[in-house]
């Protein structure tokens, strides 16, 4: 046992010290990799995703692609525990060449030097104009000629809302958050909440802050700005204060038995979401099914088109990786072909973040579940009017976390949203300097 | 009489407690998809349980079987050795007298307040410099020392395995070897059933070391798997009930071993006591 331990500790110790030379080895390695020029013969690749049933696709450019094998890993979702394996993965030097990463996770992989650049790679940076203009902006970071992963999927927010209420008791889907504010007070008065502000999704206010045209961070290459508390945010946070105030919004954590419950039962009646909450209110309200319909989201001022955007993913090939040629075009078909897109959005209901993936054919069908009203055609006019210049930071983890905390108390009435977001606001400076990533004040 | 009235209460209300949410699992599980929101969650609707779990088995070619054979080896399995290693470790230190056992045994000691989770990046580290991550041995290996097997099993060795036996067994020219397998394992049971049952519901339990070694879906612990599942709920909101259905399954192998070992536990209790 003792004989052990010690080998343990020195196993350890060396460990760390050999991590600590590869890591910067494969500094160098990525410089040299920058070339993007296919290898000599057969390259064999490892891509960990946690897509459901993102094996079939594989399969399919396996078969078609015998010089560029690919192995697909799974595990939990990011934040789940897969983003951590990454980095734990990243100081071993035994990371995947692909990885599934989402936008917010992006800049965090980015300061620790994680990924690779594929400007080099000319096919990437050819099929930049094939991607909707902002999922491109989410991971070239709006620096020219770089860009580091491939879009995936994107989360364009539209208004669900249960037509056969709102027309019942004579209420008029709102167009502007000022008559979502009035209709609230008539869906209350009618026995029900028009929406439910949700105090555990921090993303869900991110869209709405990003479709009021604010941002969270900013990089002007070199130092961080952090804008939690800017006049778009606050001004968010302040409309929907005054909702849970007088009482107006449902307050159920997202996700939950009560939530879905509550849609079931018809309490609510309206979610502004993303594309793919179509699903989870499909599934989580079975008995409304036919009764709901999607229009444009609820607009700041009237006439506008703004949308924002919830969720979203990208495919990476991080920095360890040999082989950046083939991985970066495995990642192309993956984003970008009609075979690859169809299969992934019916196993796993995949929003593309091309344009021509909008067009699928299967997303231009009518959905039974809404009345068979297609409603894809309303995600694919907001996806062209979300603002490309949202940017996240590089610990959105630790800031959804502290926000989060403020939201839980501002929702059970001590303190405020905005409170919270200041309080998320000095931490997340705090969080970026105890890693030494350089911030403006 | 009003204090025993009280304490039937407390433990009344703390076994009702402790006891709903495996209720509401076993209800849960019997119900159809569209039933979970809309009917009580205390109790039954139409009864698909049989429905659900061929559903189960069925979904992703079976992967979940998979899942649970994977947990079966590795708890069984690497139990099985724990108690074994752990067994001749303490009864090592129960009964010779060698340069060093105390320090050895202190170590041991410090071992035990050693929590799994904190060990799990380090070995990590440790297994990616041998390229021996995302394998079997990656999670069965580590499984393999208790430390807190081997502090119970010095205890009770000394206790329970007297010395004169040994004498008498070494008289009777029975080599060190064998008289640990033939006298002392028996007399031991008690203990190492305990060890079994303890190392079989930690590793069964071990949710941390699977989640950062494994990367190849047919290799995960049924923990592991049904946790992945749960966190793409989002994605594929079906899987909620898979992921009901696939907890409760789960759970039966915990509830056969204790019910099987149970017996030689309590024995073994007792035999302690008279001592």
């Amino acid at each position: 046992m003792q004989l052990k331990t010690r080998a343990v500790t020195v196993a350890l110790l060396s460990s760390l010290a050999l991590a600590g030379c590869a890591s910067s080895d494969e500094a160098t390695d990525s410089t040299d990799a920058a070339a993007c020029a296919p290898s000599d013969g057969a390259v064999s690749l490892t891509f960990t995703s946690w897509i459901p049933g993102i094996e079939d696709t594989v399969a399919v450019w396996n078969e078609n692609n015998p010089d560029i094998q690919v192995t697909v890993q799974t595990g939990p979702n990011g934040n789940g525990g897969t983003y951590q394996n990454f980095f734990n993965q990243l100081k071993a030097g035994n990371a995947p060449d692909l990885g599934q990463i989402e936008y917010d996770a992006l800049p965090n992989f980015r300061v620790q030097d994680g990924l690779t650049d594929l400007g080099a790679c000319e096919n990437v940076m050819a099929a930049q104009d094939q991607f909707v203009d902002w999922t491109w902006n989410q991971v070239s970071f709006g620096e020219e000629g770089s860009a580091y992963a491939v879009p995936q999927d994107s989360g364009p927010t539209a208004l669900f809302y249960r037509s056969d209420l709102f027309e019942e008791n004579g209420i008029a889907v709102p167009t502007t958050w000022a008559e979502f504010a009035d209709a609230a007070e008539k869906v209350r008065a009618a026995g029900g909440y028009i929406t439910n502000f949700s105090q555990s999704d921090i993303n869900q206010f991110a869209s709405f802050v990003w479709q009021a045209d604010g941002s969270w961070f900013q990089n002007d290459g070199e130092n961080w700005t952090v804008d939690l508390t800017s006049d778009a945010s606050i001004t968010v946070a302040d409309y929907w204060q005054d909702l849970i105030d007088r009482d107006l919004v449902s307050t159920y954590p997202a996700w939950t038995s009560e939530w879905d419950n509550a849609y079931n039962s018809g309490e609510v009646w309206a979610w502004n979401s993303a594309v793919w909450g179509a699903n989870s209110i499909a599934s989580g309200a079975p008995d409304t099914a036919g009764n709901w319909s999607v229009a444009q989201s609820p607009q700041w001022v009237a006439g506008d088109t703004a949308a924002g955007n919830w969720g979203g993913s990208s495919t990476a090939v991080f920095s360890s990786s040999e082989h950046p040629y083939e991985a970066a075009e495995f990642a192309l078909w993956l984003n970008t072909s009609d075979e690859a897109l169809t299969m992934l959005n019916e196993s796993a209901n995949i929003y593309p973040a091309t344009t021509a993936g909008l067009e699928l054919p299967v997303l231009k069908e009518g959905v039974e579940f809404y009345g068979d009203q297609a409603i894809y055609d309303v995600f694919a006019a907001a996806s062209a009017e979300v603002n490309p210049d949202f940017t996240w930071g590089p610990t959105m983890t630790q800031t959804y976390n502290d926000v989060s905390d403020g939201f839980k108390a501002a929702v059970s009435g001590t303190g405020t949203l905005a409170e919270a977001l200041e309080a998320g606001q000095a931490s997340t400076i705090e969080a970026l300097k105890a890693q030494s990533i350089p911030v403006n004040e | 009489m009003f204090s025993r009235t009280g304490a039937m209460l407390v433990m009344g209300i703390s076994a009702v407690y402790f006891l709903i949410p495996i209720w509401w699992l076993l209800v849960a599980s019997t119900k159809d998809q569209s039933q979970f929101t809309n009917t009580n969650p205390l109790w039954f609707a139409d009864f698909s349980l049989f429905q659900n779990i061929a559903d189960l088995v069925a979904y992703r070619d079976g992967v979940f079987l998979r899942w649970m054979m994977n947990s079966v080896l590795y708890a069984g399995g690497g139990a099985l050795i724990a108690t074994l290693l752990a067994a001749g470790c303490g009864y090592a230190l129960a009964k010779y007298r060698f340069p060093g056992r105390d320090l050895l045994f202190n170590i041991v000691l410090g071992g035990v307040l050693v929590p799994a989770t904190a060990l799990a990046l380090p070995l990590f580290l440790i297994f990616s410099q041998i390229s021996a991550t995302n394998t079997f041995w990656s999670v069965f290996l580590p499984s393999l020392v208790s430390p807190f097997g081997v502090y119970l099993t010095r205890i009770y060795a000394a206790a329970s395995v007297p010395d004169e036996l040994l004498e008498a067994a070494r008289l009777d020219g029975s080599g060190e070897v064998r008289t640990f397998f033939t006298v002392s394992v028996r007399l031991m049971f008690p203990a190492l059933v305990t060890v079994f049952l303890f190392q079989f519901v930690a590793i069964w339990n071990n949710f941390f070391l699977p989640l950062i070694m494994l990367r190849d879906e047919t290799l995960f612990p049924v923990t592991l798997g049904l946790y992945a599942w749960n966190s793409q709920v989002n994605q594929i909101p079906e899987l909620r009930g898979y992921v009901l259905i696939g907890a409760l399954l789960s759970i039966i192998p915990l509830i056969i071993t204790f019910l099987f070992l149970q017996r030689f536990w309590r024995n073994g209790l007792g035999a302690g006591s008279v001592k």
